[in-house]
């Protein structure tokens, strides 16, 4: 396959999967407003309903008679929120801690990367629920879990590339200039870190929805009534066999998702990939 | 009768043409040379001999190969052309050598794979192959990595490896290009000798190895055939602009340079060594007690091989690297070992450019912001009016403000590096092998400017190169250091016409005489030896064809006669006046 062809290819698949992550950002955003249904609101008389169009339950009832529309899209709006607020959290650590470390070099590095790599030992899920024990469930702390994970890997990717950036010839003419440490890491490291990060970032973005699904299905993430993918695809699949679409509409949606964001990441990888070689 | 045909060969890559219908013959056993700028074509023609263009180039034409047409071959078919029919020798032998096999296995596998030889025979043939091309010992080092040899030593294997199939024609692309000139004369020899009737199609930019390895030449223009023709006809009187172009870029030695000139002095080093530490606690002596004194508005050029220690003593004097003894001195006052103990305005009066104007410039960054950033991080940032200014000085105008570093050609980034170096005003600018990544045109434009940049504004140059021709240009004094050791110190056409030190006449002999002259490269034997374990006496007496018992047996200081020094024991009694003997 021809270079200029890969590009194209890349290009296309990057804006599909942009698309439809627009349009489940739309989606989590505008239906709660339009829909006449509020997703906190029981009936008892319409409980685990088909989709229907009647009264724009087009998604159907859960066993509280909830409308399902509302509730995915809420569902989603947290599942978003989550993603983006863990991987911002990981993105400022890591990349704060790495580029120091990398640039920094001797023993601080050590010092510093000996404590990712003890922090990396301690077994995730236990850290988590002891962290749900202690201080009982809240959103603030999914995020410090999860962003807790994800910034060792993102620290670990920066450093490396820094060590290798910090030894490049337009890091050293400024250093001759007199340029300080904080100048060359946020005039020359940083900046040219940006590629690898962002790629990085859309990686890691999946992987916190998915832990965070995770945690919902196993009763440590979001609490009823807020709620999010993982916790409705974890309540539908209590009715797997009388009532599908409740574990259907939000597990293909959380499915959908996560393919937009690995393409997305994949063809960024690959576009980058391309800049570098030329 | 012609061996290999090639008739209207075009290659493309996407819209761009870079190959544009070639047409060029070889007989057996002839060497035609292929010369051109970077970007001339000339390598994309010589991959497309062997089927190598990437899969996206698009190749079309005829090449015939005894009578074979090649163009448009089947992968199996040209897999049973390469090595035993047509052979390849890369520029880069590190790259071209798989670093996980034994030399021997490489070797060996060109003849299993096409069924040439096997078991016993193949270790015997790869043994005697590697012994017909210099590589010492051969029977051990069959055995050896590709990362234990020399540079010299893998183009060797590379030679080997190339030759051992027996192929009717060898195509080399810039094969000495990455090496020092004493071992490209060793390599060029070696090649003359061991190809016998095997074609040659050398591939260069370099004229005067073409000059004497060549019997025909071909040069390439922006993807055409300029010119072509007897060697001697062509660069004896040229007929294609583009020829002429890269004739006058060829920087002369025996053409003499700017005179040495009477200054005070500015920045010296005094009895400067720098040490690394190497595996098992033992320690490499890069220099050794470098004396070095740089005077206001002058050129002092240090020479010599890579692992000289030419680059180290300059980063030494800049203070990228700690030296372990000895002191520099800039106008009268002892500076700090390290950079950041240094004050400010000192720093910026020392600057540097260097050898790859690409890698030295941010590429995040745009041309205006590269330029100024000296300045901004002075905390004086520099106006746009200045900026403009310091783009004009090296030949830039305003369009290249917003470019960033990829959108530059070399020629134009090496300018933007420069512009950088000297907006802040230094008093001495440091060039480590500044224009040795530039083609023959763009280097001669380079130099004029430093050298105009000099006249106008008084600025003293350290120029580290180890192109003997393009010093002899622009250097008003000379050093040449050997191991970590200046062994002569002397006005630049002085050392050029009258060299003192035996090392220095042999790299001047090494040098290729320039095209359209007669004469061979001289090959001084051996190679230089591991700074782990440098030689007892003299450094360079393992190497030296005056060598006496005494210089066994003491290393001679550097003495000094007149505006000149030398570290030989015999300087007086030696005339090296005369080369190429």
């Amino acid at each position: 396959m021809s270079a200029p062809a890969a590009t194209r290819e890349s290009r296309r698949r990057l804006s599909w999967s942009a698309a439809g992550l627009v349009l489940i950002a739309v989606f989590a955003i505008a239906v709660p407003f339009a829909s006449p249904n509020e997703g906190r609101t029981t009936n008892f008389d319409r409980i685990l309903e088909a989709p229907t169009s009647e009264n724009m339950h087009w998604f159907g009832t859960d066993d509280l008679g909830r409308d399902l529309l509302v509730r995915t899209a809420e569902g989603a709006q947290v599942t978003l929120i989550v993603a983006l607020v863990a991987s911002l959290v990981s993105l400022v650590i890591g990349v704060g801690y790495g580029a120091i470390a990398g640039y920094a070099g001797g023993r601080t590095d050590s010092v510093m990367m000996r404590v990712v790599d003890t922090l990396y030992a301690m077994p995730f899920i236990f850290f988590v629920i002891l962290l749900m024990v202690v201080f009982e469930r809240n959103f603030f702390l999914m995020f410090v879990a999860i962003g807790a994970i994800n910034w060792l890997d993102m620290a670990r990717i920066v450093r490396g590339q820094t060590i290798a950036l910090r030894e490049r010839e337009f890091v050293l003419a400024a250093r001759l200039n007199g340029a300080s440490g904080t100048w060359i890491l946020a005039r020359h490291i940083v900046p040219n870190l940006a590629g690898i990060v962002v790629v990085y970032l859309t990686l890691t973005i999946p992987q916190a929805i998915l832990v965070e699904s995770f945690l919902s299905f196993l009763g440590l993430g979001v609490q009823e009534p807020e709620t999010s993918l993982g916790t409705l695809v974890s309540a539908g699949a209590d009715h797997l066999e009388s009532a599908s679409w409740l574990l259907l509409i939000p597990g293909g949606l959380l499915a959908f998702l996560l393919l937009c964001f690995n393409f997305a990441g994949d063809r960024l990888r690959d576009t980058f990939d391309v800049r570098e070689s030329r | 009768m012609t061996l290999l045909s090639v008739r209207g060969l075009t290659v493309r890559h996407g819209n761009a043409v870079v190959v544009d219908g070639v047409d060029f013959d070889v007989a057996p056993g002839e060497a035609l040379g292929i010369v051109g700028e970077s970007g001339s074509g000339k390598t994309q023609t010589a991959l497309a001999l062997l089927g190598l263009t990437p899969g996206s180039a698009d190749v079309s034409g005829s090449i015939r190969l005894d009578g074979q047409e090649l163009v448009g071959a089947t992968e199996p078919v040209l897999d049973a052309v390469r090595a035993t029919r047509i052979a390849m020798v890369f520029q880069d032998p590190l790259q071209a050598l798989n670093p996980y096999l034994r030399i021997g296995a490489q070797l060996g596998h060109v003849l299993e794979a096409h069924g040439l030889s096997t078991g016993r025979e193949t270790g015997e043939r790869v043994v005697a192959m590697l012994d017909a091309v210099g590589l010492p010992d051969p029977a051990r080092q069959v055995l050896a990595w590709p990362h234990e040899l020399s540079g010299g030593m893998r183009q060797r294997v590379m030679i080997a490896a190339a030759l051992i199939a027996e192929p009717a024609i060898l195509v080399a692309d810039e094969p000495t290009t990455a090496l020092d000139v004493t071992v490209q004369a060793q390599i060029l020899a070696l090649l003359d000798r061991l190809r016998r009737d095997t074609a040659l199609l050398l591939i260069t930019h370099d004229l005067g190895v073409v000059a004497g390895q060549c019997e025909r030449v071909l040069v390439m223009d922006r993807g055409r055939v300029a010119e072509t023709g007897a060697t001697r006809d062509v660069f004896g009187a040229p007929s294609a602009n583009a020829t002429r172009a890269l004739l006058d870029a060829v920087p002369r030695l025996d053409a003499p340079g700017p005179a040495a000139r009477d200054a005070p002095g500015l920045l010296a080093a005094e009895g400067l060594s720098v040490r690394y530490r190497a595996r098992r606690g033992k320690a490499l002596a890069a220099v050794k007690s470098a004396d070095l004194e740089l005077k206001e508005g002058e050129t002092l050029a240090i020479v010599g091989e890579s692992g000289s220690g030419k680059s180290t003593l300059a980063r030494a004097i800049l203070g990228l690297v700690s030296p372990a003894a000895g002191t520099v001195v800039y106008a009268g006052q002892a500076l700090a070992r390290d950079l950041v103990d240094r004050a400010g305005t000192t720093r910026r009066d020392l600057q540097l450019v260097f050898q790859d104007p690409a890698a030295s410039l941010d590429p995040q960054m745009r041309v205006s912001s590269i330029v100024g950033e000296p300045r901004a991080i002075a905390g004086n940032p520099a106006t746009a009016g200045e900026i403009t200014a310091a783009l004009a000085d090296v030949g830039l105008d305003t369009t290249f403000l917003d470019r960033y570093a990829h959108q530059l050609s070399g020629g134009q980034a090496q300018r933007v590096a420069i512009a950088r170096a000297l907006i802040a005003r230094p008093t001495v600018l440091v060039c480590d092998e500044a224009v040795a990544a530039l083609d023959g045109t763009v280097r001669t434009t380079v130099l004029a400017l430093l050298r105009e940049i000099q006249a106008r504004t008084g600025l003293a140059i350290l120029f580290i190169a180890h192109d003997l021709a393009v010093v002899r240009q622009i250097a008003h004094r000379v050093a040449v250091m050997y191991l970590g050791e200046i062994v002569e110190l002397a006005p630049g056409n002085e050392l050029f016409e009258r060299p003192r030190h035996p090392y220095t006449r042999a790299l001047l002999d090494a040098v290729p005489p320039p095209p359209g002259e007669a004469g061979r490269p001289a090959v001084l034997p051996g190679e230089v030896p591991s700074p782990l374990s440098p030689p007892p006496g003299c450094v360079f007496h393992p190497r030296c064809r005056y060598a006496e018992d005494g210089c066994r047996a003491e290393a001679p200081a550097r003495r000094a006669a007149g505006n000149s020094s030398v570290a030989c024991r015999r300087a007086e009694e030696l005339d090296l006046a005369r080369g190429r003997a």
